[in-house]
């Protein structure tokens, strides 16, 4: 996880949270606040008690109490301000960093673009899609553009946070740059594929300043709810009024607005926005780029994933993992001579060997190689390596090379493999692996298997994913056999072998079918149709860019394991807006058992017994629920950025987990904090 | 309080739910076109009417064809109401009804509601009664159920575009269902005791050795389908108080169980349709826990008693307004059956109730007359509910919210929070107008926190289409019988169109296969969560006004504080 370097969003500081005031009051501008209709509600009330405070202190009639229920629904208006305000400016410091490079950004521009040696200086924000330029080393990318010519080194840190330089070139998966990355050496010739205000890192901006938020379709929805629920507590205050009046109580402006607002989801009203910018944050933090808000809800509901097998679910190198000395040939002798065969062999398969020989067998290679040995390399057309020393023609590779290689040392014998040899050999192949034959001379020493090592975790991490409802299927370009093997070891549900691009389209259509979202990642051009097809498509950002464009997310990182992560972090998103909506409507009964008996205690004195918390006065009742009610915005904002903990857990136990921590807890919260701070208002006589 | 009182409650509840899930079946059964011992008498209305019954509507047909049916049989009611003077069967020369009165009885029996403003006896003719009223127990039983059927396969069906053929679900509803099943109770009533005749009255001599007229007629028919249908409309004025409609304690569990058992048994059949059965369990038992907690309730109120009464000397539970026959356990679970099903018959007088007493039935309306609910109707306003609660708590497992594989998204929240915000908006909204005009108050018989707990009630059992009354208060002015019609015309319609625009939404979804992060619902975390979404959305917008009704008067009953 060290890997990622993240965007860091900046902790909490100081700085930060003075700015957030700042834009806690910007915020207050009623043409903005109209898009969260509750605290837009809070914020008319709280001007329409303010009014009647002014009123009442002109008059010279007691204000006391208006005023501080006045001031108490300001913050309360505020404090939401303020959440939402803290979750923007986490990502602000980058943005600014970022728009930097994208306005003050120079493009050679290739007016013709036959000709390379004539360019023209423009400005980066005035190209147009279909502009060639010409970019060379130590020059910014100056849009999102496909390689047309050239071979280059890019330093993609100013999107990635990664600061060793990638290879961009033409023709292949690799064809693709992003503007505001560096060529680091040599140049290339770009054709621009995006227009000013829609390039990658002009979405990035957007995304990560939260400006250009878009709500998401669950969000959209729950807005509605809460709107339905402030409309329907809008009718029982006002009828409240005329209810009052027949009861002989009379009740005043300043207190049914307190009993609005306490009832009136404010707390969910108030976080919404900050648990979604937060959201798409934590994606950000984790260097994948969501385009929608959508895909982020998408990747909770995910039922299926699709990893590729190199990388994902194993190391991506075949290793060795065991000696087998053919009868005759001591355990001993074929660990040495896959040592010395191996000395010089630079590649995975041959560091493995060696790794093995040390810690299996206690067999540490030489520091230098003994004296007079010749190191042959490996070939593609003799599929063989090894050593020549001190007589002895040591050569490991294909089987059916070494086993031609051994036959040649000795023509005139007849030559006949040893059983024992052919044996472990299919062994190995019905395992999955592959087996790498070793002779010294005409001599069969035995055979080293080379396997696809499972990650160690990746078992656990598919059980956890099991039990959160999800399957697994492993997409591999190996035989049915080879796959089967590796895909019984790592526990996945399903495989795909031998997979063709349109296998994966086909497998995504058959399981969205049968009503399940599927979730991928992809590189190539020749996987976009199937980025496309599924619900949550994540793209390489090493990869081109029509794999970038059909997917809904990017993963900076290039990391597929990244898949597991994502949908992890979609879940969280949507677990911490659903356990804060539970908690807020459930704290309305206790602002109930405050308020009403306050509310009618001279006229119906009766109602008292209803006051259970034991509140001091009827003051200090209702501005307790009030000061409960604009506090716990605030207690909240922590958890609202940073989600609710989340496990890999079934439905079934996250929901009792949550309805037990979320549900009653915001039954019992309220009771016990309008106690606690009726006594602070009475002990301080503020009511 | 006996250990017998809480034995029926416990043995009864659960006999009812018994019995209903074997129907529910058998209601799966017609409406998927399996049953069809009546075919030909089927086919024979769809050609009469001219009606394609193989031809689905999509959700807006459905819906265009449940109105103008409505609006017709409303018309075709206002004008029996006005004209019945002129009209036939009229041996007794009634005149016709007065508009305001005719436009409220006419809403009120097709809404299904059978709130009854008029006095029976003395303002109707036979032909109004028979043509008019009967006619509507049935088809506007008929209407509810269709609808609830018709949002029943919106989760049953996968991207589909129709949700069945109105006309269709009608007849069948009516020919399989309520028919047969008012056929059977009329005849084991008969058998019980209640009169099946066409004769007026007769006399008899008393004990005293007076003379007294009594008034009997075809009872037991229109008995039968009052309870089947929650329509409530009684034969007699006193409804199932009366010793000829309700004469022993028999009929009384027969009546109570024609109350809940269609509204009950259709939870089976949507969990039957939906190929889910324990889904359809998991709503049954929601509404089982809301009758068993509300009996037990309301019983341990009444026969604890009212202290006020009983420091003057009167021993036992609080039986003002109650029939001896029936004592306080059977009042008391006739009052939370009655309530919970949007039903509105009643057998004893809601009025004398405990204060609290008396609460429990009325929040039972408030909460929308889902548990178990009118019969269809019950059905969508409790699914309203689980879309709800499946939104809000749904979101916990960390997945957007889905039921039985249905995504619910904002058109559906749209509509659920549309039919929630039509109850409190015609209950709070018309008593609180109706509580501060002066000319309204004059309807209340009773000072202080009863008064207006009248009033409350009045809106309530019009909004929530049930049609009881606390009875002492004067409906029949033309500002109650307007907005009580009101109130009765939008908690009906203003319910069915977002429900069926629910129904239009989500049978053109896929519906997604569950798996182990599927967010469950069935079982007792799910039943409970239901349950307590229900009390919070449907009914904790009602604490203040109950508070300055039923609550402070329980309070002052202690202070014995009296009006």
């Amino acid at each position: 996880m060290s890997k990622h370097q993240s965007h860091a969003s900046p902790a909490i500081s100081g700085d930060l949270i003075g700015r957030a005031f700042g834009d806690a009051f910007r915020k207050l501008d009623p043409r903005q606040l109209v898009r969260n209709p509750v605290i837009f509600v809070t914020e008319i009330v709280a001007l329409l008690v303010t009014v009647l405070f002014v009123r009442d202190l002109i008059a010279g009639a007691p204000a006391w109490f208006s005023g501080q229920i006045a001031a108490w629904l300001w913050f309360t208006v505020l404090f939401a301000n303020l959440a939402e305000a803290v979750a923007e400016g986490r990502g602000r410091a980058q943005a600014d960093t970022l728009r930097r490079s994208r306005t003050e950004t120079m493009a050679k521009w290739l007016y013709d673009p036959e000709r390379k040696e004539l360019h023209k200086l423009v400005p980066a924000i005035e190209l147009e899609v279909g502009d060639v330029v010409l970019v060379e080393a130590g020059d910014l990318i100056p849009s999102d553009g496909e390689v047309i010519e050239g071979i280059a080194s890019v330093n993609e840190a100013a999107i990635t946070g990664e600061s060793a330089p990638v290879i961009r070139e033409s023709g292949g998966d690799r064809s693709a740059v992003t503007g505001g990355t560096t060529v680091v050496s040599d140049w290339l010739v770009v054709k621009i594929t995006a227009g000013a205000g829609s390039s990658f890192l002009d979405r990035m901006i957007a995304l990560v300043e939260g400006a250009e938020r878009q709500k998401t379709p669950n969000e959209i929805a729950l807005n509605i709810l809460l709107v339905g629920m402030t409309i329907v507590f809008l009718v029982a205050v006002v009828t409240l009024a005329g209810l009052g009046a027949y009861s002989g109580a009379d009740l005043s402006v300043p207190v049914l607005v307190a009993l609005l607002v306490t009832l009136i989801p404010t707390t969910i009203g108030g976080l919404l926005s900050a648990i979604g910018i937060a959201g798409m944050d934590r994606l950000l933090k984790f260097n994948v780029l969501a385009m929608s808000g959508r895909a982020v809800e998408a990747s909770g509901d995910v039922d299926t994933l699709l990893l590729d097998k190199t990388g994902t679910i194993t190391f991506g190198n075949r290793m060795a993992a065991e000696f087998i000395a053919v009868p005759g040939v001591s355990e001993r002798e074929i660990v040495e001579a896959a040592v010395l065969s191996s000395l010089a062999d630079e590649t995975a398969e041959g560091r493995s060997i060696l790794a093995l020989a040390a810690d299996r067998y206690g067999q540490r290679s030489p520091e230098v190689g003994p004296a007079g040995a010749e190191f042959i390399a490996f070939s593609a057309t003799t599929r063989l390596s090894g050593v020549d020393v001190g007589g002895r023609r040591l050569r490991k590779g294909a089987v059916d090379a070494v086993l031609k290689f051994a036959q040649g040392e000795n023509p005139r014998q007849p030559f006949q493999a040893p059983a024992a040899f052919t044996a472990a050999v299919e062994r190995i192949a019905r395992s999955g692996g592959t087996p790498l034959g070793l002779a010294d001379g005409s001599r069969i020493l035995g055979v080293i298997h080379l396997k696809d090592v499972v990650k160690p975790e990746i078992k656990e991490r598919f059980a956890q994913l099991r039990r959160m409802g999800i399957r697994t299927v492993m997409v591999t370009g190996d035989n049915p056999v080879t796959a089967a093997a590796i895909a019984g070891e790592a526990g996945v549900d399903d495989f795909i072998a031998e997979a063709t691009p349109q296998d994966k389209l086909n497998y995504i259509r058959k399981e969205q079918a049968s009503g399940r979202l599927v979730a991928m990642c992809g590189d190539g051009t020749n996987d976009a149709p199937a980025l496309a097809q599924a619900d949550v498509g994540v793209a390489m950002q090493s990869g081109t860019q029509a794999a970038r464009e059909a997917g809904n997310m990017v993963d900076l990182d290039s990391d597929p394991t990244k898949l597991i992560e994502v949908v992890g972090i979609g879940k969280q998103l949507l677990m911490t807006r659903g356990s804060l909506t539970t908690f807020s409507i459930a704290n309305d009964v206790a602002k109930y058992f405050a308020i009403i008996p306050a509310l009618f205690v001279v006229a119906l004195p009766q109602l008292g017994a209803l006051n259970v918390m034991g509140l001091s006065t009827p003051e200090s009742a209702i501005l307790s629920a009030v000061i409960f009610n604009a506090l716990i915005i605030i207690a909240l904002i922590p958890l609202a950025l940073k989600g609710v903990a989340y496990r890999p857990l079934g439905a079934a136990s996250l929901l009792r987990r949550n309805l037990a921590l979320y549900g009653l807890g915001g039954l019992v919260v309220p009771f016990v904090g309008i106690k606690l701070i009726d006594l602070a208002v009475s002990a301080l006589r503020l009511a | 309080m006996t250990l017998a009182g809480w034995f029926q409650i416990i043995i009864f509840v659960p006999v009812a739910v018994l019995t209903a899930w074997p129907l529910g079946r058998f209601a799966a059964a017609v409406f998927e076109g399996r049953v069809t011992f009546l075919k030909p008498v089927e086919i024979g209305f769809y050609r009469l009417a001219g009606i394609n019954e193989s031809r689905e509507q999509g959700w807006l047909g459905y819906t265009f064809a449940v109105l103008a049916f409505n609006a017709a049989g409303f018309a075709l009611l206002y004008a029996i109401l006005r004209l019945q003077g002129v009209l036939l069967i009229n041996p007794q020369g009634f005149v016709g009804v007065e508009p305001a009165l005719a436009f409220n009885t006419a809403v009120s029996f097709t809404t299904n509601t059978n709130w009854q403003a008029y006095g029976g006896e003395t303002t109707l003719t036979h032909f109004a009664q028979m043509a008019g009223l009967t006619t509507q127990n049935f088809v506007s039983a008929a209407t509810g159920i269709a609808v609830a059927i018709a949002l029943t396969r919106a989760f049953a069906r996968s991207t589909a575009q129709t949700v069945g053929n109105f006309w269709v679900d009608l007849t069948r509803s009516t020919l399989y269902l309520l028919l047969p099943l008012a056929l059977v109770v009329a005849l084991a009533l008969v058998w019980l005791g209640v009169p099946q005749t066409l004769d007026g009255s007769f006399a008899a001599q008393t004990l005293e050795g007076a003379q007294q007229v009594i008034a009997v007629g075809p009872a037991a028919s229109q008995v039968a389908i009052k309870q089947l249908g929650t329509n409530g409309g009684g034969f007699f004025n006193v409804n199932s108080a009366h010793p000829l409609e309700n004469p022993t304690y028999w009929t009384n569990w027969l009546q109570i169980w024609a109350i809940v058992v269609i509204p009950l048994a259709l939870a089976i059949t949507f969990g039957r349709m939906i190929r889910r059965e324990r889904e359809g369990a998991a709503l049954l038992a929601v509404m089982a826990l809301f009758l068993l907690v509300g009996c037990g309730i309301v019983y341990a109120l009444e026969s604890a008693g009212n202290p006020i009464i009983q420091s003057l000397g009167v021993i036992g539970g609080n039986m003002e307004g109650k029939e001896v026959r029936f004592g306080e356990i059977m009042s008391s679970v006739w009052a939370v059956f009655t309530t919970g099903a949007s039903n509105g018959a009643v057998n004893a007088m809601h009025d004398s109730f405990t204060p609290l007493g008396g609460l429990v039935p009325m929040f039972l309306m408030q909460l929308g007359e889902i548990l178990p609910g009118g019969v269809g109707s019950g059905l969508y306003g409790i699914l309203l509910f689980t879309i709800l609660s499946v939104f809000i708590a749904g979101l916990m497992v960390g997945r957007t919210p889905e039921y039985l594989g249905k995504k619910i998204e904002a058109k559906e929240v749209k509509m659920a929070m549309l039919a929630v915000l039509v109850m409190p908006l015609f209950i709070l909204g018309f008593t609180a107008v109706s509580a501060i005009l002066p000319g309204t108050l004059a309807s209340i018989q009773d000072a202080g926190p009863h008064g207006l707990s009248e009033i409350l009630y009045a809106f309530t059992s019009g909004a929530g289409n049930n049609g009881s009354a606390f009875a002492g208060f004067n409906a029949n002015t033309p500002w109650y019988n307007t907005t009580i019609g009101l109130s009765m015309l939008f908690g009906r319609f203003a319910i069915i169109v977002p429900v069926m625009m629910v129904a239009g939404a989500l049978v053109a979804k896929p519906r997604l296969a569950a798996s182990q992060g599927t967010f469950p619902t069935h079982g007792p975390l799910f039943i409970g969560l239901l349950a307590g979404v229900i009390l919070i959305f449907g009914g904790l917008q009602f604490f203040p006004a109950l508070a300055l009704g039923p609550i402070v008067e329980h309070f002052m009953m202690l202070a014995r504080i009296t009006f």
